[in-house]
């Protein structure tokens, strides 16, 4: 039993280990960001990311292998998300651009998950079949990360909406504020105008 | 004996855990910032490990004490949760205690001594249910695997029950915010109609007065 909990713990840590990372960060103007990870051979990769705000919300997108191979490239996308396979054991880079824009600031999620997602620690290694409730509670656990899953798109998608929402009002505020001024210049500059039209032709009729 | 190299691997394996993973670069006096939305009540486990770069073997070495990690974390009130100076290899921890989004952000205490040097950092962000190590629950705890499946599983709808709480929270500001904007649209284009109407009929009475001032009608 005892060497079922090392092993056990070893998975869990390992798990742990695989796991992929999700990061948001800011992409100021006229910038790139590139972040490396180090992946081995045949590791399958899945690579997604999200404009949250921004301009057009919209960034160029590469991902580069150990020598140089450029083998995922997209411009100005919204959002899109890769899966691929490694060829070789070294360091990949993804980058982030945002070259192409002179003044809009980005906010920009990405999710990096490396290696298979191992669904609950224990599983693979399993000497013994699974009973019932083991794979009943691998199953649930898998709908969970699903589940999990879900609510961060959700959640981004609702951050996306907000921040548009925001910025609509911002500038609607603007533009009435605009429009109420040029009402009222408008208007007492028609008065001003047509005054003087009559007021320059009064003095020759007068002479 | 076993739990000895249970330990043992715990230890190898958070070294490996450590070290492994995603890096950036940035320059020596830069400061980068991520930002993590999280409901109320969550943990967050940071863990960096930051090299500086070696011009003469061209390489990163492991930076020496001299250089730390300045990390500070904002909650969505831009109050400073936490903000201290670090050795140039650490773990931070923290939970949130409004939820939203908290900033947290990376820079070298260093000064313009070596300024335009790279910095190589290791960072890995952690959130809720993952920042809980089942190693220690196993240890602490003794459960079997059926319980610790369980309890994982239970870790995992707290979670999702909580991100929930604040998608509703999130919801109904949004809704609120909607609500009043709607509302305020609607005064203002009534007060805008009234200006409209105003000047219309002050522009008629004034030019009609003026016309009869002048003769013209």
């Amino acid at each position: 039993m005892d060497y079922w909990f090392c092993l056990l713990t070893f998975l869990i840590v390992f798990f742990k280990f695989t796991k992929g990372t999700e990061l948001t960060f800011e992409l100021p103007d006229s910038a790139k960001e590139c972040f490396h990870e180090e992946i081995k051979k045949n590791t399958s990769v899945n690579v997604e990311f999200q404009v949250v705000t921004g301009g057009q919300y919209d960034v160029d997108v590469t991902v580069e292998d150990p020598k140089k191979k450029i083998i995922y490239k997209q411009i100005k996308m919204q959002f899109d998300s890769h899966s691929f396979t490694a060829e070789h054991t070294g360091i990949y880079v993804i980058c982030f651009s945002n070259e192409f824009s002179t003044f809009s600031h980005k906010l920009v999620y990405f999710d990096l998950q490396v290696g298979d997602e191992q669904p609950l620690p224990g599983v693979g290694e399993h000497v013994t079949v699974m009973t019932q409730m083991e794979s009943s509670a691998q199953d649930i656990h898998r709908a969970l990360n699903n589940i999990i899953d879900f609510q961060t798109h959700h959640r981004l998608r609702e951050t996306q909406g907000r921040k548009r929402a925001e910025d609509l009002n911002e500038r609607v505020l603007w533009w009435s504020i605009l429009e109420s001024l040029a009402v009222l210049v408008i208007a007492f500059g028609q008065v001003f105008v047509l005054k003087n039209f009559f007021t320059e032709k009064k003095p020759f009729g007068v002479k | 004996m076993n739990s000895a190299i249970n330990l043992l691997f715990l230890f190898i394996l958070s070294i490996l855990h450590n070290v492994c993973g995603l890096y950036f670069h940035i320059g020596e006096t830069e400061r980068k910032c991520f930002i993590e939305e999280i409901p109320d009540e969550t943990s967050v486990i940071v863990n960096y490990k930051v090299e500086l770069y070696d011009p003469r073997s061209g390489g990163y070495m492991p930076s020496s004490p001299g250089i730390g990690m300045h990390v500070e974390v904002r909650d969505p009130d831009d109050k400073t949760l936490l903000s201290r100076v670090y050795s140039s290899e650490g773990r931070i921890s923290f939970t949130s205690h409004t939820p939203g989004e908290h900033v947290i952000c990376m820079f070298s205490n260093s000064t313009a001594w070596f300024s335009g040097s790279q910095l190589r950092v290791h960072l890995d962000i952690q959130v809720g249910e993952h920042t809980i190590n089942y190693g220690d629950v196993v240890q602490k705890e003794k459960l079997s695997e059926l319980q610790l499946r369980i309890r994982q599983l239970l870790d995992q709808v707290d979670q999702i029950s909580k991100e929930q709480n604040y998608q509703r929270y999130r919801e109904e500001r949004f809704r609120q915010t909607s609500e009043s904007t709607n509302g305020r649209v609607l005064w203002w284009s009534i007060i805008q109609t009234g200006i409209l109407l105003t000047m219309g009929a002050w522009q008629m009475k004034h030019l009609k007065s003026f016309f009869e001032a002048k003769k013209l009608v």
